[in-house]
């Protein structure tokens, strides 16, 4: 009967195989689908695409990035958000980190 | 063999031999660890693979968007807005894009329909995203109706999909004529949705948005970094909605891990007594301790990365994904390029490897140095 240590070795030597096998799989899928990327990369140059279609059910959740600064009271003054998507999203980036507020920056006074 | 390694071998024999006298419970601990590992590592690579993909596509977007605010609502884009930006220097480009959003009763889901030159689609036919395709069962040569906003009904013929590697940006997209998208939304003549910019030099991005919002202070540019940073951080968001709520499960597995390897039962002690009282050192005693808590986690923590590794790439991690990517109506389907990060992988293994291995020394330490009467007694 073999040792369990040549039994441990074995398992740990098989896992420990599969990880590093799991690695480099990571590279082979990565180049194998790599042309697909390549072709939605084309599609977002070519048609200007700003936003993936992950969330569809309100403008703000299609485009987050194209959403204005107030579309989460877009029904009416104080109005809750009511879309699933809403509460999955993250807040708008002038709550986390400095908004980089272009308008209003002007050099020559009014 | 050399003596060092035929001890190390001799220890891990004893070590299983005590492992495998508590084998339901051992096995059991063995499972829920990876199982944890499973679920963070999925996490890590799925979220990972997505910030990947967003970053690697929407790099290609426009550089600049400019769009117009009124009342602090994106409003339409006024005829001589485009002049006006053309004259800006270091704007290599300026295309007026028209798009808008459509409500489809019928699949109850929002279409993003959006105009394109006519010598890429025709007038009377639209190109279509393949998940909306799927939603509404066409297939190219179809005709298919939508009523407009102001209530007239307008048929298309289905020209082509497009390719379904691109539903993960296409999904719920409607290629029209420019003619047909003004007619169909009543759009006013020389009236664009919004602007997009291209930029001869990079650097000068922030400058031209700058001068953008000098020239038309009404108009709210949108750079494409800002994009960029917008989807890194919907998607740190989303993991970290997911971490919070499996935070519970982690602390119950560290209770119990903890547990598991810092109390020891009066039988482990009495086996330690025996140990020390037959002859072993403190140091064989840590030693064998030792091999216990690497076995246990680095097995849990290989077992469970692999599981996760299969779960993300090759079944679509099917657990996550309605939680990480939302829920829609149009759901586009979409295989994700594997993004392995060194780092998030060397910290996943640190954290799940290392804190067993310390809390299984202490308390071995403890018992181990006391004297083996007291122990056995």
């Amino acid at each position: 009967m073999p040792r369990p240590s040549t039994f441990a070795t074995l398992l740990l030597g098989a896992a420990g195989l599969a990880f590093a096998a799991s690695l480099l799989d990571a590279v082979r899928l990565g180049t194998a689908r790599q042309p697909s990327r390549n072709e939605r990369r084309a599609l977002v140059d070519k048609l200007g695409l700003t936003d993936l279609a992950l969330f569809t059910e309100a403008r703000y959740t299609r485009h987050p990035s194209q959403a204005d600064l107030h579309s989460a009271l877009q029904d009416h003054p104080a109005a809750f958000d009511h879309f699933p998507t809403g509460a999955l999203l993250a807040p708008p980036p002038h709550l986390t980190a400095p908004y980089a507020s272009l308008a209003g920056k002007t050099a020559s006074p009014d | 063999m050399h003596p060092w390694l035929e001890k190390q071998r001799h220890l891990i024999d004893f070590t299983l031999a005590a492992l495998a006298r508590r084998k339901a419970k051992n096995i059991g601990l063995l499972a829920a660890y990876a199982l944890l590992v499973f679920v963070l590592a999925s996490l890590a690579l799925f979220t990972q693979a997505l910030r990947k993909e967003a970053s690697f596509v929407l790099a290609a977007s426009p550089e600049v968007i400019v769009q117009r605010m009124v009342a602090g609502r994106h409003d339409l884009i006024p005829p001589g807005y485009l002049e006006k930006i053309g004259r800006l220097r270091g704007v290599q480009k300026q295309e007026g894009r028209l798009w808008g959003y459509y409500y489809d009763p019928v699949v109850r889901a929002n279409y993003t329909f959006m105009a394109r030159p006519a010598e890429e689609v025709a007038s009377g036919s639209i190109m279509l995203g393949a998940t909306l395709a799927r939603a509404r069962g066409l297939q190219p040569g179809n005709l298919i109706s939508f009523r407009s906003y102001a209530g007239k009904l307008f048929s298309f013929k289905v020209a082509a999909l497009l390719s379904p590697d691109s539903e993960l940006l296409a999904a719920d997209l409607v290629l029209l004529s420019e003619d047909d998208f003004r007619a169909f939304f009543d759009y006013p003549a020389g009236h664009y949705t919004d602007i997009a910019l291209s930029v001869a030099n990079p650097q000068e991005v922030r400058n031209i948005a700058a001068k953008l919002a000098n020239a038309l202070p009404d108009s709210r540019p949108i750079l494409r970094e800002e994009v960029l940073r917008t989807y890194q951080s919907i998607f740190d968001w989303r993991e970290g909605i997911v971490l919070t709520v499996l935070a519970g499960a982690i602390l119950a597995f560290a209770l119990l891990a903890w547990d598991k390897a810092s109390g020891l039962s009066a039988e482990e002690k009495r086996e330690i007594g025996i140990l020390k009282a037959i002859g072993w050192e403190t140091g064989d005693v840590i030693r064998m301790k030792l091999w216990e808590g690497v076995l246990v986690s680095l097995t849990a923590f290989l077992l469970g990365f692999v599981a996760a590794y299969i779960h993300v790439f090759y079944f679509g991690a099917a657990i996550f994904k309605p939680v990480l990517q939302g829920w829609a109506v149009l759901y586009p389907s979409f295989t994700l390029a594997p993004a392995v990060d060194g780092l998030q992988v060397a910290t996943l293994a640190f954290f799940t490897i290392f804190p067993y291995s310390a809390a299984v020394l202490v308390p071995i330490w403890r018992a181990a140095t006391t004297d083996p009467d007291a122990v056995m007694r």
